[in-house]
């Protein structure tokens, strides 16, 4: 039976209608992601032994006789900067290549609740600093669209896994674009939720006021179950909040008649692709012709979005890697036989973070290291965080007149492997429409809508804080009648 | 713009090593993304206050009370197995004094 096409709810039914077996899936899945993903290395690491103990687990719930839930024995992939216990976390870098979480994540003791089944980890750029995976200590990650260029970033592993049917739905995480860039560029459905409400307990921290995990899935439906799954207030995490996203029960069916949308203008300006902008127009005016209320808006100030946002996430960065050092954890490049020329303890945290962290992660320490500086704290981080305020309050005056604002997710598609990775400052312009929001707090959600040649183009979707339920109504919609 | 010497000082805040041919590498990227990083000296933010967190968190506090801390030999276990250096149960470093 080919279900690798299978939304959650159609494997689901198969189960439950012991048409095939929990072990079974799992088992075509683990031989799936054998066979391709030699060409596609989304995978760091698999847990055969444990995901077919997991399901077979599911498979005695369900002989028997007892309900089974949506997500159980559903196969799954995690962005290997999400703990799970007992196994590997590298984040993609050397400095963690051989650290063994001792604690689940709040997101996976969640899903494990639910008896989702754990396929393995997948790649990233190192500490989900990147746009293409290219960034990874590890591997590359191919485009499953076209071999030859890079899934996106940071989630870049997650998002090709989904897209070549080696897991049903990923967990990412997106502090910059990272789960809707990789999205956009394979062709899935990726959501930023809300800042808050999902609990960041067992993540690796990048950047903490920006950090969210979230769910990639063949469609809307998915994304919506997986989030409903793992959002929540957690004690663990002082960040986030206890909402109950789905209380607005009396909206009911969705009318589009009544939904207004605004399109900002500057997402549509120079360095956007040709055949993107027509997409995400011609999606627009279908939109239209639903009776949907579009309008153009203007955010002015969306064009200091990217300074800012690097500026805010590197500072985080240099604070929050500051732990990786080589004393508790993580390798320790120094201080043994192998380095007998390291005489003192400073050698030891040179030494281990040189040769422990790559390029991209050295350059984002040494960047919000200056910012956060003598000298530049007023001038840099200081002033970004203002124009960050400024940014916010952009968005939340839109949404007081508008449901949803609709943009490109990126201004262009899958780029090929190597077109960016020796400019930095390029390499960071592919977040242009995707940072904005993780300044503001906001969710978002990236929609295929269409082709380019070969190469999937993303639709965004924003919505104000919290408001998850009317995201994915319309998302839903969209995924039906317009895309 | 950072120079040589200003590059090796941030360098040595971040505690992080970095060979000669980096440290000329790094100084010429930061200069190129400072330099458009520069783009936000021409908004005016008078009067406008940081927003450090896009929504308003409060400081979690455990109520101020004697509790029990259980130990789990388990947990205790795997961090000293994550440990880089050791001796038996003891993390290893490099004397300070």
């Amino acid at each position: 039976m080919d279900f690798f096409n299978f939304t959650i709810r159609q494997i689901h039914n198969l189960l439950k209608n012991k048409e095939i077996s929990a072990k079974e899936i799992t088992k075509a899945y683990l031989e799936k992601i054998e066979k391709t993903d030699n060409n596609i290395s989304a995978f760091l690491d698999l847990f055969q032994e444990s995901a077919l103990k997991q399901a077979e687990a599911v498979d005695k719930d369900i002989s028997s006789g007892r309900e089974i839930g949506l997500l159980e024995g559903i196969p799954y992939a995690v962005k290997d900067n999400i703990l799970v216990k007992d196994f590997k976390c590298s984040a993609a870098s050397k400095i963690l290549e051989n650290y063994i979480a001792s604690y689940d994540a709040t997101v996976i003791e969640k899903l494990n609740k639910e008896k989702a089944v754990v396929l393995g980890k997948t790649n990233l750029d190192e500490f989900a600093m990147g746009s293409s995976t290219e960034h990874s200590a590890f591997k590359t990650t191919k485009n499953p669209n076209d071999l030859s260029r890079v899934p996106g970033g940071s989630s870049g592993g997650s998002a090709a896994a989904v897209a070549a049917k080696e897991a049903v739905f990923a967990l990412g995480s997106d502090t910059g674009g990272s789960i809707r860039q990789p999205a956009s560029f394979c062709g899935v459905v990726g959501l930023k939720p809300t800042y808050g409400s999902v609990s960041r307990f067992g993540l690796i921290a990048f950047a903490s006021s920006l950090d969210q995990i979230g769910p990639i899935a063949k469609n809307v439906e998915d994304c919506k179950i997986v989030f409903e799954t793992i959002k929540g207030k957690d004690e663990k995490d002082a960040t986030s909040v206890d909402y109950d996203f789905f209380q607005r029960k009396e909206e009911g069916l969705f009318d589009p008649s009544k939904v207004k949308v605004g399109v900002p203008k500057e997402y549509f300006g120079q360095g956007i692709d040709l055949q993107v902008r027509q997409a995400i127009e011609k999606a627009i005016k279908r939109l239209e012709g639903n009776k949907v209320k579009i309008e153009e808006i203007s955010l002015p100030h969306s064009k200091y979005a990217l300074a800012a946002y690097y500026l805010i996430s590197t500072s985080e960065a240099s604070a929050n890697l500051a732990r990786y050092d080589g004393i508790r954890y993580g390798k320790r490049f120094s201080g043994n036989s192998d380095f007998p020329e390291n005489k003192e303890l400073l050698d030891i945290y040179l030494k281990t973070r040189e040769t422990g962290f790559g390029s991209e992660v050295k350059r984002r320490i040494m960047l919000g290291t200056y910012s956060l500086s003598a000298g530049y704290y007023q001038a840099y981080y200081l002033k970004a965080q203002k124009v960050r305020t400024l940014i916010k309050n952009e968005f939340e005056e839109t949404f007081k007149k508008f449901d949803f604002i609709i943009t490109p997710t990126s201004p262009y598609t899958a780029f090929k492997i190597g077109e960016k990775i020796n400019d930095p400052l390029k390499m960071y312009l592919s977040d242009i429409y995707t940072v904005p929001v993780n300044l503001a707090g906001m969710p978002a959600l990236s929609l295929p809508c269409g082709m380019a040649g070969n190469l999937p183009i993303g639709l965004q979707i924003i919505s104000e804080a919290f408001s998850e339920d009317k995201l994915f109504k319309m998302a839903e919609f969209m995924e039906k009648e317009i895309v | 713009m950072p120079g040589k010497e200003e590059t090796k000082h941030i360098a040595s805040l971040a505690r992080l090593g970095l060979s000669e041919e980096e440290t000329a590498k790094i100084q010429k990227e930061l200069s190129k993304i400072l330099d458009y990083f520069k783009l936000i000296q021409e908004v005016d933010v008078s009067g406008i206050k940081p927003t450090y967190y896009p929504l308003a968190v409060k400081n979690v506090l455990r109520e101020d009370r004697d509790k029990v801390f259980s130990s789990d030999p388990e947990l205790n276990k795997k961090l000293i197995e994550a440990f880089p250096e050791k001796e038996e149960r003891r993390l290893k470093v490099k004397a300070i004094l």
